[in-house]
This record gives C-alpha cells, structure tokens and sequence, in this order.
C-alpha cells in the first residue's frame, strides 16, 4: 500500500523512467468523460497493478462500462491521463489500446461464430507462408495458446459448436496470441453456470499468476470476492473508493455502490406504514415459480393495495421474477394463481387478461414506441386489449389522453408529440399511464425511477402510493433502496439469481436491510 | 407561414410533379383526356390502368415493409395466380360465361390468399427472416406455376376474362377501378380501425408492442396474407391484359418495383410509420417513368439504365444528407423541429439490438 504515495510523484513527472519505478501496468487518473448533457465520469482514477485481479463494481449508470470503454480505446477522455507500461498513451481505437496490450473479453462473445476455433483465436496473426497462409502451422499454434489455458478442444472444430462459456475461453486464448498484458472481463459469468465459472476462474488465476492483471466486472458478489484482490466502486459516474477486497466487508460495499442520498421524499413514507389487510385471497400467488439459468425456485404474493418491494443488486433475479409473472419470459417450474384461482402466465397476453400490467426497466427498448405521438402510446394498451377491429372513439381517445396527461403531469402536455423526443421521466409518465389505462389490478414496476429527474421521480412514487392507497396491488423494483423502503410494506430480497427472503418495512431500516441483501445467507448461493 | 415541404410526402409528389412537366412540354398531347363512345382515353389513362398490378402488389408490400418484414414472392404469387386461373377457364367447356370466369378468378386468389398463409406462417410464427422465407416462394412459385400449365403458356379467348384489363367500366378502365377500390379499401381499414396503428407499433419495436399486449403475430400474418390476396389479383389482371398464363414473365421483378414504389413514397425499410398515400405516388413515379422511356424512344436495352439514373436521383432528392449537403436544408440542430427520423433512426438500431440480446 505504501508504494501509492511513492509512485505518484515519478509517474507524474517522467514519463520514461517510471517503468521501471511504477508499480501499475495501468494508471488511469483523472478521467473525465462527457457525453451531451451528462457527466458519465467525473475524475475517476484506476490504477491496475501485475498479477492481480481488480473488480469494478457500482450499480447500473455508475460509469463501469464508460471507464472501460476509455481504457480500451472506444471511447476518448475529455480530460485526465491514461499511463500504460509508463507510457501515458491516448487511445483513438480499439486496436490502439490492443497494440499496447490492452485487452477485453465482453459479456457477448465478440468472436466471429461461423470461423474455426484456431481461425479466431489467430485471426489477424495467422502464420505465413510467403504470401498465402500456413493453416497448419497456424491451428498448431492456436492449439498451444488453447492448451495454455487447460483448453483441449479441436482448433478445427466450429466456434459456433461449442458453448458460451469455451467461447469464453476462446476469446481469452485470443487475448493471450495478442500478449495482453492487461485482460478487462465485462461480465463474463453471466450466462455460465457453476462449473463454467469455476473453469473460468481457474484460467483466471494461472493468468494471475503469469503477471497479468485482470480488470473483473460481475454483478455477483459471491464471484467478485471469490476471484478478486482489489476492488474499486463506483457511483454516479464518481469514484467511491479502492479497497483490498479482504478488508472490505459486504455491507460497506453494497452501501458504497448503492449510497446513501435522502431527498425530499421521506413524507411519502407514510405509505410502508399503512396497513395491509392480507386476510382475503392475494391477488396474485406465485409458488416455485423459476426458470433454470435464469431465477431458483420462489414464492411471491402480492395482497390489493399492498406495495411489495423487490430489492437486490442489478442481475440478483429481480428483474427476472417479475418477467416470469407477467409472462415475459416462460417459466419452467411452479405454478401462479390469481385471486386464488389457477393462472396460466405464459405470454403477456395472458396476464394481461387477468389485469396485470407490467412496465418494463428498459423503457427505451421495451417500453416506448418512440415514433409514435404520446397519445397512441398511452391508448396503446387499451387497444390492444380491443383488438384492431375495435378502435377507440376519437372522444374517448382524447379524454383518457387528457387525464392522465393531467394526472402524472406528463410535459410537454401535448398528446400529438413523438414519444421519443420526450425526456426520460416524462417516457416513464407516458408508460404508467398507459397502463394505468388499462385499469389493472396488480401492477408491476421494474426500476420505474431509473434515470429521472428528481420532480419526475416524486411524482411517480406519490401516484404509487396514491393508487395502492385505493386497492390497486403494485410490485416495485428499485435499485434505490430508500424509494422501496418508502414505498413498500413488505420487501423480498433477492440476491444472485435468488430469493434469499422477506423483510417487513417496518421492522427494518436501510442499514439493517443493506446488511440482509449482503449477508444473508452468505456464500451459499450458486 | 406554414412549412408545406417539410410534409413527407412532399419530395415524392414533386418527384411525380417533374416527371409529369417534362413529359407535358415533351409531348403537348400528354394531358389530354379524350372521350370516344363514352370512355377515357389520353396517355394519363394509359398511365393509370397500367399502374395496375404494381399498385396493387405496392398496396400489400407497403403493409408489409411496416411490420418490419419484406415479401419477395409476389411475382411468383401472380404467376401462380394466372396459371390457376387461365387453366380453369382452360379447362372448362364454356370460356366465354361470366359465371366460369367468376370461379376462376375466385380459385386463383384463393389460392394466392393460401400462399400468403404460408409466408406469413413461416415469418410470424416459426421466425424465419422474411427475406428467406418470401424467398422459397419466389423461387419455388414459377416452378408451380409452369406445373400447373404443363409447361406452357396457356392462352384462352374469354371475353369476360379479357374485360378485366381492357374493359371499361362507363367512363372507366375497369382495371383503374380494382386498384382505387383497393387502394381507398386498405386506407380505410387501416385509418378507420386500430390496425394501421398496431402495425406501426409492431413495426418500430415489437418487444415493446409483446409486452403492451399487442398481438403481434397475427398482425404480421395478416400483413402477408393481404400481400400474397393483392398478387393473386395483379396476377389475375396481369393474365386478362395478355390473354395468357405465361408463368415465366407474369410479375417478373415486379416485387423489387413495389420495393422501389414503397421507398419512394417515404416509407422506411426499417419498418414502422408507413404512408398509403406515398405508396400511390411512388407507384405512379415508376409507371409515369416508364411511360416516358418507351415514348422518348429510349433503345430498349439501354431503357434499363435511364430509368436508372432517374431513380437514383430521386432517391437522392429525398435522401436528407444529400440535401443537407445542396444547402436545401437547414443542418438538423440540437433543438430543432427535425422531428421523429433522429430518434426514430437511434430507436430501430437500439430496437433491434435488445431483439439480439434478449
């Protein structure tokens, strides 16, 4: 630790002999990058060092993938220094940043599928012989790297035949044909399965052990302490801290990616308090509902007016459980039940016909349809439950328009709009109306306040809790642990793909529900 | 002062405005509209009864380019088309009844009717790529078609089956009149119901319009089947207007023309907002060209390259960049009224991204 101080000074000053005294491969500090409108990083430093692995962890919007498009070259800074092997280096491609040994294995395998295995793992550096290709010393070749890292598959063999996770592997051999010395993994257990990751983790380590370091981002916690030795947060596009990651405890972690900021809200909290009557028939009830690779097994029940919160980090299942009720997604197991009486939920349609509305968390892709006015997005619902044949009067049309124009303040209150042109909270308000359109019964809101304004926000947590005052059933899905605490009287926590359990709101504070997302039933999950 | 020529269908309509000028100094007779024994006749007339087939093949493809797809096998459904029904008259003892030419022209567009069942069954519920999918029946059709008539090309001497193309219906071609009726009757059905509305939805994010409730899949096959009706009846007319099945040269390339017509009148490849009334026009642009060409005396193996030129030039002109890069209009500012094609451009290549992801 000490030798953070030391190094400073040498790097800043002379550039040519801090090879030799600095103790980074990487040094990044001071990045600042501005997209229209935002700051996505505010003087972020990341400093990697030889032989570890360095996780960065934050929540959606916390800039991970901003920082890591910088180092890799797809992005330019607007202000700071990247230092690489001493040298301060400006990136202007992606293979720039690979030139200087600098190399990235992303979520999506970004390998050509329909290539060989040796022809990807070579591509671009393939053996010559004069001026055609040597394609056998080449998959020889490819065999070794592949070997390198406990690989014995066909270099021959189809990349397209094998599984996500050799692709993986594929794609790391790839990395080393390039001599990286720097390896940035960008979620890449998310879509491996137990002993894929382990298989994975092992490769990690023998790369550790060779000297290279290893930027590491997942979502789940269990990995990031399994596999690193640093970790530094990030929020809001700032740097929390960098931390051992033996001497970080989870809960100061979970605190540091989710913060703390308390608004003007906390009059709304009125809402956890309200009691809920659970003694008549829920009106939804799932049991076991699951889908493999995807969520384990849970129970959920949902009582009119009652706000159940689900909390947990990005990736935790709580996006996933909900995509299950709705019928989103097809579960594989368990069974739902509405106002007691067995539901089949397998496409929207079908929760659709047992009122339940659902507004997605990725409004942009699957919420709005941004060429169309504001006024036919918030009918859309309602006519689509019609039928083409039926179409909404023009005065029934514009009535419904006006009053939830009205009601959720949706700006510019002009219902021949483009939806599209509209900023993000007034897209959200756009989407709740059309949902509440559809006078449903239980409603499901997955990260609703997600990158909104502050007035926005409180305008959509306030019609919640309007709305559940009167009956109405709502699921609510927030990154923001204050807003479920508020708004929620009972909480399911999820964490790694997993219910891990239920909170009452009134019996937990933030610390105390921070500490069960964290801890609870610590290091069991798969 | 109201901004006439930011309205999207006015490049279109200027593109039809120019061709019509040049061809009214080019040949002072272009206009004019004669009556001889109660019925029309002039060049315009010409122009429209033979703009036919491709509106009506136009009409069906502008729906289905909304939806986000494209259907390749209309010529080969109007082959397919003039095969049946030429062999049922063909085939029958009385040609010249109105009632044999009644069942046959019902048989051919129901057959076509089924053979947009299958394309859209391929698209909408097994998910094959509509371009493969429209495929098959492209190249599989004239196969079909040429079975269907033993290979030949069958013609037949049936006057009721003739009126279709060439007969007048009082002032009328009757073939003007099948391609308004079905133009006024989709832009009806499509304005006056929700379907126009929910096909655009499907088409600018069907994620979206899934979980809206939407029911997607039968919109698209529906797109299809009306797509596959509307080229049994260009077949049909196509057939009437030479006497003969010939399953060779009925609607040949006639599906990259209806492309064209629907990309003239303003209506994007990538799917979503479509314009009926675009379609027209860029059906009447290509006919209108053509006419052109055959009265400039344009040797007939370079015609292909003069309406070429003029096709990319009107392209062109409705190619925002192009203009932008002529000072014809202003650079689309940060703030400005540019409307939907920035974001609407940013969502379909964000559309479809989750699609891949997902």
């Amino acid at each position: 630790m000490s030798a953070d101080t030391s190094a400073d000074p040498a790097a800043a000053t002379s550039t040519q002999t801090a090879a030799d005294s600095s103790p980074y491969v990487v040094e990044m500090r001071g990045i600042t990058i501005r997209f229209p409108g935002v700051l996505a990083l505010d003087h972020v430093d990341l400093l990697l060092r030889p032989g570890e692995v360095h996780s960065l962890m934050g929540e959606n919007g916390a800039g991970k993938s901003t920082l890591i498009k910088a180092l890799t070259g797809v992005y330019r800074v607007d202000g700071g220094t990247i230092t690489v092997g001493g040298e301060e280096r400006t990136f202007t491609s992606t293979a720039d940043a690979q030139a200087a040994g600098i190399s990235t294995v992303y979520q999506e395998v970004n390998l050509c599928t329909n290539l060989t295995v040796g022809e990807n793992v070579m591509l671009g550096h393939e053996r010559r012989r004069g001026r055609t290709i040597d394609w056998r010393a080449t998959h020889a070749e490819a065999a070794r790297h592949l070997r390198g890292l406990g690989l014995t598959i066909d270099p021959r063999s189809l990349l397209s035949s094998h599984s996500i996770a050799i692709q993986q592997l594929v794609a790391i051999s790839r990395a080393m044909v390039l001599d990286a010395k720097v390896l940035v993994l960008d979620e890449p257990t998310s879509s491996l399965d137990r002993d894929e990751v382990e298989q994975l983790f092992g490769v990690i380590r023998d790369l550790r052990a060779k000297g290279v370091a290893i930027l590491f981002v997942s979502h789940f916690l269990d990995q990031v302490y399994e596999i690193s030795d640093r970790i530094t947060v990030l929020r809001n596009g700032s740097l929390v801290g960098e931390h051992l990651a033996a001497s970080l405890p989870r809960d100061v972690l979970v605190t540091e990616m989710i913060g703390r900021a308390l608004d003007d809200l906390e009059a709304l909290s009125g809402t956890a308090r309200r009691e809920v009557d659970r003694s008549g028939e829920p009106v939804l009830r799932a049991e076991g509902i699951g889908r493999r690779g995807v969520l384990e097994p849970a129970d959920l029940e949902v009582y009119p007016g009652e706000v159940v919160g689900l909390a947990g980090l990005l990736g935790s299942g709580r996006t996933e459980l909900v995509r299950l009720l709705y019928g989103a997604d097809r579960a594989d197991t368990g069974h739902v039940s509405v106002h007691g009486r067995p539901a089949r939920m397998t496409t929207p349609r079908h929760a659709i016909d047992h009122r339940i509305a659902f507004s997605s968390e990725d409004r942009r892709g699957e919420g709005i349809i941004a060429d169309l006015t504001v006024a036919e997005n918030i009918v859309l619902g309602v006519q689509a439950r019609r039928g083409w044949a039926r179409k909404m009067r023009r005065s029934e049309r514009d009535a419904i328009v006006a009053e939830y124009i009205e009601a959720l303040g949706v700006r510019p209150a002009n219902p021949d709009a483009v939806v599209g042109n509209l900023s993000g909270g007034n897209q959200q308000k756009v989407l709740l109306a059309r949902w509440l359109a559809t006078a449903p019964e239980l409603l499901v809101l997955d990260e609703p306040t997600r990158g909104i304004d502050v007035g926005a926000k409180a305008d959509i947590q306030r019609k919640v809790s309007e709305l559940s005052a009167k009956g109405l059933a709502v699921v609510f899905i927030s990154s923001e642990l204050e807003e479920v605490l508020r708004l929620a009287q009972r909480i399911a926590v999820l964490r790694d793909r997993r219910k891990i359990g239920e909170l009452d709101s009134a019996e937990v504070d933030l610390d105390g529900l921070i500490d069960y997302l964290a801890n609870e039933g610590k290091g069991s999950a798969a | 002062m109201t901004t006439f020529w930011k309205h999207r269908l006015f490049w279109p309509a200027a593109a039809l405005v120019a061709l019509v000028t040049v061809n009214s100094i080019a040949r002072p007779r272009f206009l004019s509209i004669t009556m001889r024994d109660g019925e029309l006749y002039g060049a315009l007339i010409d122009i429209l009864r033979n703009s036919a087939p491709l509106m009506l093949v136009a009409l069906g493809m502008t729906i289905v380019i909304a939806t986000r797809g494209i259907d390749l096998s209309v010529g080969a459904i109007m082959a397919v088309s003039g095969a049946v029904a030429l062999t049922v008259i063909d085939g029958s003892d009385d040609p010249g009844n109105l009632g044999t030419v009644l069942v046959a022209v019902a048989t051919a567009i129901a057959v076509a009717l089924v053979l947009g069942v299958w394309n859209g069954f391929l698209v909408a519920v097994l998910g094959i790529q509509p371009i493969i999918a429209t495929l098959v029946l492209m190249l599989a059709g004239r196969g079909v078609a040429l079975l269907i008539t033993g290979g030949f090309i069958t013609t037949v001497n049936s006057d009721p089956f003739s009126y279709i193309a060439s007969g007048y219906l009082t002032l009328v071609p009757f073939a003007l009149v099948i391609s308004v009726v079905a133009v006024a009757v989709i832009a009806l059905v499509e304005r006056r119901t929700a379907l126009g509305v929910l096909t655009e939805a499907v088409g600018i994010n069907p994620e979206a319009s899934r979980l809206a409730g939407v029911r997607s899949r039968g919109i698209v096959w529906g797109a299809y089947v009306l797509s596959g009706a509307l080229a049994g009846v260009a077949g049909i007319v196509y057939a009437s207007n030479i006497k003969a099945a010939d399953a060779n040269a009925a609607g040949l390339f006639i599906e990259l023309y209806a492309i064209l017509a629907v990309v003239l009148g303003g209506t994007s490849l990538a799917g979503g907002k479509f314009s009926v009334a675009g379609t027209v026009i860029g059906v009447l642009v290509i006919q209108t060209l053509e006419s052109t060409i055959l009265f400039l005396g344009v040797p007939s193996a370079q015609s292909p390259v003069f309406f070429a030129l003029v096709v990319v030039v009107v392209v062109m002109v409705q190619s925002k960049r192009v203009r932008g890069a002529f000072g014809m209009v202003r650079r689309p500012g940060r703030d400005g009224p540019t409307g939907p094609p920035g974001p609407s451009k940013h969502e379909a290549v964000t559309g479809r991204r989750t699609e891949v992801a997902a």
